[in-house]
């Protein structure tokens, strides 16, 4: 098992399919994943959803999702849906 | 888990115990789920985004708004499809036109002139009920009143008017995703049930039940615990008077009424009409094709469409044609008759057709005058109308006055249709709407026609304010030596002397006189030199009445000056009651009790200040005595200022020592305190450092050398400067203290003050227990402020703390110059009798409004340990610390 961070940009057309992807990353892995939002000027139902499942697996996994870059939009977004407690943010 | 999350686990326990499955309870899950996703989601939109959005549904709705009459007829089998096709279009053009220009998103509104803005903030996930009786209309208002907000709906149809709206819903919100809005943003329950429903209003997720529908839905709303617009049922009066244009009102009431077959909840109930035009208006609604039922007709209608055992209306009635209403009740009408009219004798369960009707029956009620008409139409809105909608035709603004004033209703409207008028927008300035607010008088929230500042929480941003001050003193101040000569310049029929026996002796009186211009009658009158009581006031305002006075010389002290202000006043409005004027304010601009303004008898007053120290001569301030009672009033108020003030050392020249240090330290405490008042400005401040600075050098040299003219009118001078500032920016603490103290035990106020001020000062330099509110300044600036003066004195030290300790030694070092006292203990007064009197002391101090400008907001036990301070002064040791913390109950 390597024990490394991982740094995922996400852009704003393919926030579904860069989720997905860093889903599939994490299997046999273990450390920290950071998700780099700050491409991200709105978020969606569709990404919300799969932000979800993403911070459902990583909790199994035992994998810590850092946020980097939300802005002050989503993070209410995320607050609002009950999302933001299962993630770590840094700016 | 929260509490609230408590409560909600158990609401749905309880819920699902009372027969909601599992699967049922997920399904509902879900769609509060989706809509909150959508709601949290639509936060992100612009303005802009919204509009766009808004726009499109509107046209759908437009476009689609027969197909949705035609269908909603088709399910309910209730109403007219050409009228709800009208009802859809307003439910979109209207309400478009009402909405298009409104901001819904961000900044919504803003008061520059009152720093205020309103921001919008959406409500989140809404439920809502839908009636049978407008039912495309209501869903679509509601969609677009949504989307307008950025807030998702769940939508609970009525289950007889399912399919139309599950249909307005899926148009809506097709074009609302088509245009951007978030998916989920409405839901429509697919079944009806009283559990679903339950479960809903209960969800925590949901935050607030628009309830539109019958008086079960709309109390289920209002008794879920969560905010809600529940609007149900009405029963609108009309009434039709004389003065009335009759054509124009019978044909809205007909319209009104026949509109969608009686159904809008706003539509006419019962027609009050004045006797003198009753048949006139009669033959005219036989004249539009209304059957007027005799007394047989009314009772088989009202057994046909009233339930005897509820007394309300019967289902099988609501919404359908006159004709096949009379059908069911066995009456004959002639073809084409579009209403039913029923007189009726009284409102009530024994005037069966007096209640709620929504089909085309409407009651008609004969009135022999205004008073009974009005009291039948108070009657109908009590019997199930109250806040919802009343009518009047009427040409008599008199009449229309006092229907609206004992009419309890959310829409009053006046010589318009009923139901299309209470929609709003098409026959006046209402917000068009689809549900009508009835105010408590209808259990609910508001009287409003309900709009998109519904469905908004709206948040104030209220930025501070700077409050206006002012600087004002009177109009002319003559000061120097000889400037009693200027009162030869004011014409005068008849003036009036102030004094005290002491100046009078002194021939102060003389030298005053020799300066009022030949011809005016002058009259003297000498009261007792002491704090003017009200009978002595109240003696003076007789002879000012006597002499027909128009000019007032006071000539004294502050004693004087202030009687004369107070005579002046009692003169000019002797209505003025002054224990009323002395009520206490905490701003002058918003006391409760104004001064009067109209005046009987105008005279001038001129203040001539014999001591320097009080500053009475151009303070807005009097102090009575009211012996009565037993107590001393404070007046303050700017019309209490003289209007002429001379400050002439002359008059001071023989002050005793001890009266040049009492009122000379009396004139630096105002002076202090008015610079570190909350009510400092940079015009009191200017005053305020000016007397310090005279005060510092020219005090000790008045003191020990009474004959020196300069120091006396530069003195003269501080006090009058000191007085410009505490006149505007008020006193302390200090002040607070010195009053109670001085009355009880009956020391001299300068000498008073005196004791107190180094301990005051160290302690408003502290940074305070408590702030007081104070709009006018930013940040704690006392500590600073004394710097400042150090540093005006030349005082020297490098820091704050150090310039502050400098300043109260100097002070300190004043007072021994000036042989005062420096310890309460020093005038006789014993420990115990101090201890004694403390609990009466710090409650006076307390009261005092003098501390309420003071930089620190002093606690009772601060004020005791001031007075402890005081009364240890220095050098009395450890055995009066003890006694103080004793008395103050705290370790200090």
């Amino acid at each position: 098992m390597e024990r490394i961070s991982v740094w995922i940009k996400i852009d704003e057309e393919h926030v579904v399919q860069a989720l997905q992807e860093a889903a599939e990353k994490l299997d046999g892995f273990e450390g920290e994943v950071a998700l780099d939002f700050s491409a991200l000027r709105r978020i969606d139902a569709k990404a919300l959803r799969t932000l979800e499942e993403f911070s459902g697996i990583a909790r199994d996994k035992g994998v810590k999702v850092v946020l980097r870059g939300v802005n002050t939009g989503i993070y209410k977004v995320l607050k609002l849906v009950k999302l933001g407690s299962r993630f770590s943010f840094v700016s | 888990m929260s509490t609230r999350e408590a409560v909600q686990e158990q609401i749905q326990v309880s819920i699902a115990a009372s027969g909601l499955s599992e699967e049922r309870i997920a399904i509902l899950e879900k769609l509060v789920s989706q809509a909150r996703t959508a709601a949290a989601v639509f936060t992100q939109f612009t303005q802009e985004d919204v509009d766009r959005i808004v726009k499109a549904m509107v046209l759908a709705g437009l476009e689609q708004a027969q197909p949705l009459a035609r269908l909603a007829v088709e399910e309910t089998r209730l109403g007219v499809m050409e009228d709800k096709v009208i009802k859809n279009m307003v439910a979109t053009e209207f309400v478009y036109n009402y909405i298009k220009d409104k901001r819904s998103v961000g900044i919504i509104r803003e008061f520059p002139e009152r720093n205020l803005a309103e921001v919008a903030e959406p409500i989140g996930v809404i439920f809502s009920i839908t009636p049978i009786t407008n039912p495309t209309s209501t869903v679509l208002f509601k969609c677009i009143m949504a989307v307008k907000t950025r807030n998702a709906v769940i939508f609970s149809p009525h289950p007889n008017a399912w399919r139309c709206c599950s249909e307005a819903i899926r148009i809506m919100y097709e074009t609302a995703v088509k245009h951007g809005a978030p998916e989920g943003v409405f839901a429509c329950l697919e079944s009806h049930t009283l559990e679903d429903n339950a479960y809903l209003m209960h969800h925590k997720d949901v935050g607030l039940i628009d309830a539109t529908g019958g008086p079960g839905a709309v109390k289920a709303a209002y008794s879920s615990g969560k905010p809600a617009l529940g609007v149900g049922p009405g029963n609108t009066p009309v009434y039709l008077e004389k003065t009335a244009e009759l054509n124009t009102a019978v044909t809205d009431i007909v319209l009104s009424k026949t509109f969608d077959n009686g159904t809008i909840c706003a539509s006419e109930q019962t027609v009050v009409i004045d006797d003198e035009i009753y048949e006139v208006v009669l033959k005219k609604f036989a004249d539009l094709g209304t059957h007027i039922c005799n007394e047989k007709e009314t009772v088989l209608l009202a057994r046909t469409v009233i339930d005897s055992k509820t007394g309300f209306m019967q289902p099988l009635a609501v919404g359908q044609k006159a004709a096949d209403i009379a059908r069911f009740a066995g009456l004959s009408v002639k073809a084409g008759t579009k209403l039913l009219i029923a007189p009726i004798q009284g409102v009530g369960r024994e005037h069966p057709l007096s209640v709620e009707k929504l089909f085309p029956v409407l009651a008609v009620y004969r009135a022999k005058s205004v008073d009974e008409a009005l009291k039948v139409c108070v009657d109908v809105n009590h019997a199930g109308g109250l806040g919802h909608t009343a009518v009047i035709f009427s040409r008599n603004e008199e009449v229309i006055r006092r229907f609206s004033e004992v009419i309890n209703a959310g829409r009053i409207l006046v010589n318009s249709p009923g139901s299309v008028g209470a929609v709003g927008g098409v026959y006046n300035d209402l917000a068009p709407t689809f549900s009508f607010g009835c105010g408590t008088g209808g259990g609910n929230s508001t009287t409003d026609n309900v709009n998109l500042y519904h469905y908004l929480n709206i948040k104030r941003v209220a930025r501070r304010t700077q409050a206006h001050m002012w600087f004002r003193v009177p109009n002319q101040i003559y000061f120097n030596l000889n400037a009693v000569e200027n009162v030869h310049q004011f014409p005068s029929r008849s003036t009036i002397i102030i004094t005290n026996p002491a100046l009078e002796r002194f021939g102060h009186v003389d030298i005053v006189r020799r300066f009022i211009p030949e011809g005016t009658h002058v009259h003297v009158t000498v009261i007792p030199d002491a704090e003017p009581e009200v009978k002595v006031v109240m003696q003076g305002v007789q002879e000012l009445n006597f002499y027909k006075a128009d000019q007032i010389i006071a000539l004294g002290g502050g004693s004087v000056i202030d009687a004369a202000k107070i005579m002046k006043l009692k003169y000019e409005s002797p209505a003025a009651d002054l224990g009323e004027l002395a009520t206490p304010f905490l701003d002058l601009r918003k006391r409760v009790i104004q001064y009067p303004t109209e005046k009987i008898n105008r005279a001038r007053l001129i203040a001539i200040a014999t001591t320097s120290g009080t500053g009475s001569e151009i303070t807005p301030f009097a102090v009575l005595l009211d012996k009565e009672h037993g107590r001393k009033v404070t007046l303050a108020d700017y019309s209490l200022t003289p209007d002429v003030a001379i400050v002439d050392p002359q008059f001071v020249m023989s002050m005793p020592k001890g009266l040049t240090a009492d009122t000379g330290i009396d004139c630096l405490t105002h002076a202090l305190e008015a610079a570190v008042s909350s009510f400092a400005s940079p015009y009191t401040d200017s005053n305020a450092m000016q007397a310090i600075r005279i005060v510092f050098k020219y005090l000790p040299i008045a003191y020990e050398q009474p004959g020196d003219e300069e120091a006396r009118s530069m003195m003269h001078n501080a006090s009058c400067i000191a007085a410009m500032a505490f006149a505007n920016a008020s006193v302390g603490v200090n002040h607070a203290l010195a009053h109670a103290f001085g009355a009880r035990f009956g020391v001299a106020h300068g000498r008073a003050n005196a004791l107190m001020l180094p301990h005051v000062i160290a302690y408003n330099a502290s940074v305070p227990m408590k702030f007081l509110p104070s709009p006018y300044q930013k940040g704690y600036l006392a500590h600073k402020k004394y710097a400042t003066i150090a540093d005006l004195l030349g005082l020297g030290g490098h820091t704050i703390d150090e310039k502050v300790k400098n300043l109260v030694a100097a002070t300190e070092q004043l007072l021994d110059q000036l042989r005062l006292p420096r310890s309460i203990a020093e005038l006789g007064i014993s420990k115990e009798e101090f201890e004694q009197a403390m609990p009466d002391l710090t409650k006076i101090a307390f009261a005092d409004p003098s501390w309420r400008s003071n930089p620190r907001m002093p606690l009772m036990s601060e004020l005791a340990d001031l007075f402890w301070k005081a009364y240890r002064g220095r050098g009395l040791g450890d055995e009066a610390e003890a006694s103080q913390q004793q008395a103050s109950g705290q370790t200090v």
